[in-house]
């Protein structure tokens, strides 16, 4: 308990460095600016936006990414409420009740609520988070590769179980990320391996942020212009009076919805540790159980404030959830911090429970981070609602073409190939085809992260074993986590037959 | 084209994907090895017989017409946004595509006069503005700050004596 609290003091002075803090404000202004724009979100801030992070030492490049997430947490309810278009699929539950305020013309008690609820979701997960990773971290310590192997089963498993998707879909997109991750080289061997059409350009492999930003800055682009029909339509902007006279009354008739917001922390922040569920799934869990806790259930739907504080306290508390078996084990719990770990890897740190160990400051200094992020990104928010407002008038036609442009150049980076630029197009084009047929597509990137440090885990455990899966089953940690997945795996089955077994005629 | 067509179009052309993928990993050992374990084929070569096994399952749920994509014989594409994304992702490839002969200098700002002009119907003034003005905030801040060279293609000489000033 006093050891975590002296390595967050030592986070502390890392983030209090002036470059550091620069980043993180600056990391926090522009995820609000995604998070409040419809059609982008954090996992797409943080897909575009990595390449723009090889300038700085990865503890200021993941302070900068994190804020980005932070900060997009917040800014979603920006649009929800100002447009009733969720500006990230997480804000789509603030929507229900931050529309309705909107519309009775007490659009900035609704942002004021989401601010601040937000705030306490932030907070309360960040310090779930410092106590629970350390041990979690400790416990990992003793993994070898069965039980690696075991909890990437598990990840890939809660996406068909809990994942609410095609089975199939859900399975062929696993694959493909896999597959892709397999591409280059076999690292035992050492053979040049799935040299795609013979290519050669596929020797140096698939980088996973040339599927990330195909899926998430090209493909999202092209299925926003579908949507916005270029623009075409004309926003319904809602009228805000910010006052801080108003301000200060909106924070006290906040204190009424207290118990949403602190349940919706809770929820969220466990949600969020799942890697099928994250944000999205915990603010919708939440409105619901906050409907259901309300005095005034009635209300929902029509402007209630709880159900704007609910949610926005969950989806921020779930991305903080997310970023621990991120950290502690080297399992991204969404697909946002998938794309950090793959970042990190990039960086030359490797994922997993060492981290903890061997680069102390970066993990101490991230922890810390997030405590100022969460702190600065609600003073931004509270101070900017009407900067922000007037941002949300921007024609998506002058957006539009500028996050193309950073997605090529971005695509470009990192190898600085032509070759992993086309490919980036063709994923981008491609996904947005699958997407349209409910194709779900973060398994893939969630794979294609996982994939090269899934394959040695399993080849060694066979190793070990003498080719028996035996060894998956028989460990101590291992075992219950492989039976945890499987069962996962089958769960959708099990409510099949279930439900066939339930409206059986009598 | 319908859903419910496009559908089987995409589960087909996967699955052959998947056979190609079965077929290219198999250039390489996908047996087990003594003392090696298994081969450097066996991961993705099992991988892609789950893709297939995948693409069977969707292409059973389609013949069954189960689940509301199998069943949607709404169009595919909306012909009223088919034009606009048509128009986007052409200009994308397009652009690349000219980067490597105009330069990404050469093809940016006509992408930008494309989409700006000609997509989003704004005003010249506003066009040529960001046409210019992105281009050059993306040399200083991709060549200058960070060291990473874009492609130039034929442009490639006008830029040396600006290579001589920051570099």
């Amino acid at each position: 308990m006093l050891e975590t609290l002296g390595l967050l003091a030592n986070g502390f002075t890392i983030v209090f460095e002036p470059q550091n803090l620069a980043l993180i404000i600056a990391g926090c202004a522009l995820g609000l600016f995604i998070g409040a724009m419809p059609g982008l979100g954090s996992v797409n801030g943080v897909a575009i936006l990595l390449p723009l992070t090889f300038l700085v030492p990865p503890t200021g490049a993941v302070i900068f990414l994190a804020a980005i997430y932070y900060g997009a947490m917040y800014g979603g309810a920006i649009s929800s409420i100002m447009l009733g278009i969720p500006g990230a699929s997480t804000a789509v539950a603030t929507t229900f009740d931050g529309r309705p305020l909107a519309k009775l013309g007490m659009a900035d008690k609704a942002l004021t609520a989401a601010a601040v609820a937000s705030f306490v979701g932030g907070s309360i997960s960040v310090v779930l988070f410092t106590f629970f990773a350390p041990p979690l971290a400790h416990v990992a310590l003793v993994f070898g590769s069965p039980e690696t192997f075991a909890l990437m089963m598990l990840a890939f498993a809660t996406f068909i179980g809990l994942g609410g998707d095609d089975i199939f879909k859900t399975l062929f997109s696993i694959c493909i990320g896999l597959v892709l991750s397999a591409v280059g080289f076999d690292i035992i061997s050492g053979e040049p391996r799935l040299i795609l059409w013979d290519i050669t350009g596929f020797l140096h492999g698939v980088n996973f942020l040339v599927l990330a930003i195909g899926i998430y800055g090209i493909g999202e682009m092209i299925w926003t212009v579908e949507e916005h029909n270029l623009g075409g339509g004309k926003s319904m902007l809602s009228e805000a009076t910010v006052t801080v006279k108003r301000t200060i009354a909106n924070l006290r008739e906040l204190l009424s919805s207290w118990r949403a917001t602190v349940m919706g922390s809770f929820l969220g922040y466990f949600v969020g540790i799942l890697p099928a569920a994250g944000a999205t799934p915990g603010s919708l869990m939440a409105y619901g159980i906050a409907k259901q806790i309300s005095k005034n259930p009635e209300e929902f739907g029509k402007g209630a404030l709880e159900g704007v504080c609910a949610p926005e306290a969950a989806n921020n508390a779930a991305s903080t959830g997310s970023m621990l078996p991120m950290l502690t084990l080297g399992i991204p719990g969404s697909p946002t911090t998938a794309i950090l770990l793959g970042g990190m890897v990039i960086w030359g740190l490797e994922p997993g429970p060492r981290l903890f160990i061997d680069h102390s400051e970066f993990v101490w200094g991230l922890i810390a981070s997030l405590y100022a992020a969460n702190l600065f990104a609600v003073i931004i928010m509270l101070i900017f609602i009407p900067v922000f407002i007037k941002i949300l008038k921007t024609p998506f036609t002058i957006l539009a073409p500028i996050i193309f442009i950073l997605c090529l150049i971005g695509g470009y980076a990192p190898t600085q190939s032509m070759h992993d630029v086309w490919l980036m197009v063709v994923f981008g084009i491609v996904g947005y085809l699958m997407r349209k047929l409910d194709y779900p597509l973060a398994p893939a990137v969630l794979a294609i992260v996982l994939g090269p440090l899934a394959e040695p885990a399993l080849r060694q455990s066979l190793l070990i074993s003498d080719g028996e899966f035996s060894i998956f089953f028989t460990r101590i940690y291992a075992g219950p986590i492989m039976v945890t997945a499987i069962i996962l795996l089958f769960l959708p089955v099990l409510k099949i037959g279930y439900d066939k077994f339930r409206h059986r005629p009598a | 084209m319908s859903v419910r067509t496009a559908e089987l179009l995409m589960a087909l052309t996967m699955g052959a994907f998947s056979i190609y993928l079965m077929y290219k990993s198999a250039e390489l050992p996908i047996g087990w090895i003594d003392g090696e374990g298994p081969g450097g084929g066996a991961w993705p070569f099992w991988l892609a017989t789950i893709m297939l096994v995948s693409c069977v399952g969707i292409l059973f749920n389609w013949f069954r017409r189960h689940g509301p994509i199998a069943n949607s014989e709404k169009a595919y594409i909306e012909s009223r946004v088919l034009m606009d994304i048509g128009a986007v992702a052409l200009s994308l490839i397009v652009t690349v595509g000219l980067f490597s002969f105009i330069g990404i200098y050469g093809a940016l700002p006509l992408f930008l006069i494309f989409y700006l002009r000609f997509l989003g119907k704004h005003s010249w003034r506003l066009t040529t503005t960001l046409a210019i003005g992105i281009p050059v905030l993306i040399f200083y801040f991709f060549e200058v700050t960070l060291k990473i060279i874009l492609p130039k293609g034929i442009t490639e000489p006008l830029f040396i004596p600006l290579y001589k000033i920051f570099f």
